[in-house]
């Protein structure tokens, strides 16, 4: 029988992988891959606990989560391509103009 | 038999993941990551939610896979920018490990409380689960509902703005 550990194991994997890959990717959109990933483990916990609980609200925020995703998409690719228009590249090296 | 299958298909999403993390041209990262949110999706069948797995199809594989592909097109990156796409992989795998033995840990530690609602397989069935997400979007959760209209709306506007040419 599956219980609600086996899916919250794949999802702690799945977030350390998204962890890894935006700690070490460059190029800013895989970095931005690698945030949906950690985001889509969060769901599975959700939905996974969700379910085990009986209960509906897990699974109403994760329409909240999912909503939340679909605007920072927009947004954060919209600031990719003006980023891109300043420095023509998306390396997160070079994302520093703020910095001093 | 189930167990098999769930193993099956964990195998696979950890496997499309860390495609998604150490392929080096981006485009191959999101027709990995493509492939996790199947496998998601599956699970969430798995799991008697078969409205979010539909929702996780069109919303993610659908949507925003496609904004994703359609910016790894219009910026056309070099050869240069593939041939060191990664950096510090010995600090990163280490925080990333830890993050895992940490979340691992708690995960053995704690205790998950027995089942407390009244959703269980037989309602889910009998009323649809589409119409139990419904109910309760609509009626417990109307105002966190609205407030997401609100943040749907300034997204359209603020990536407008910052995607044209001169603002």
């Amino acid at each position: 029988m599956i219980s609600v550990y086996h899916y919250m194991s794949v999802a702690a994997i799945l977030f350390a992988l998204g962890t890894f890959g935006v700690l070490t990717r460059r190029n800013a959109i895989v970095v931005f891959m690698c945030i949906e990933l950690m985001l889509n483990s969060v769901n599975l916990t959700f939905i996974a606990l969700s379910s085990h609980l009986q209960n509906m609200d897990g699974q109403v925020f994760v329409l909240f989560v999912m909503t939340v995703a679909a605007a920072e998409a927009a947004v954060g690719l919209a600031l990719m391509i003006a980023f891109y228009r300043n420095r023509e590249s998306i390396d997160v090296d070079q994302i520093n103009m703020l910095k001093w | 038999m189930e167990i098999i299958f769930f193993y099956l298909v964990a195998l696979i999403v950890v496997i499309s993941g860390i495609l998604v993390v150490r392929c080096q041209s981006p485009v191959n990262s999101a027709l990995a990551l493509v492939n996790t949110f199947f496998c998601l999706a599956i699970y969430y069948v798995m799991l008697r939610a078969p409205f979010m797995a539909a929702v996780q199809i069109m919303v993610y594989a659908g949507a925003i896979m496609v904004l994703i592909l359609f910016v790894i097109m219009l910026l056309n990156l070099g050869t240069e920018a593939k041939k060191r796409y990664t950096q510090g992989i010995v600090w990163s795998s280490l925080a990333s490990l830890l993050l895992l033995v940490n979340v691992v840990y708690f995960l053995k530690r704690g205790q998950v409380t027995d089942s407390v609602g009244d959703i269980t397989a037989y309602t889910v069935q009998s009323f649809g689960h589409t119409e139990l997400i419904g109910k309760a979007l609509f009626t417990e959760f109307l105002l966190p509902f609205e407030i997401a209209s609100i943040l749907l709306l300034v997204a359209i506007v603020g990536a407008v703005v910052l995607a044209k040419k001169d603002v």
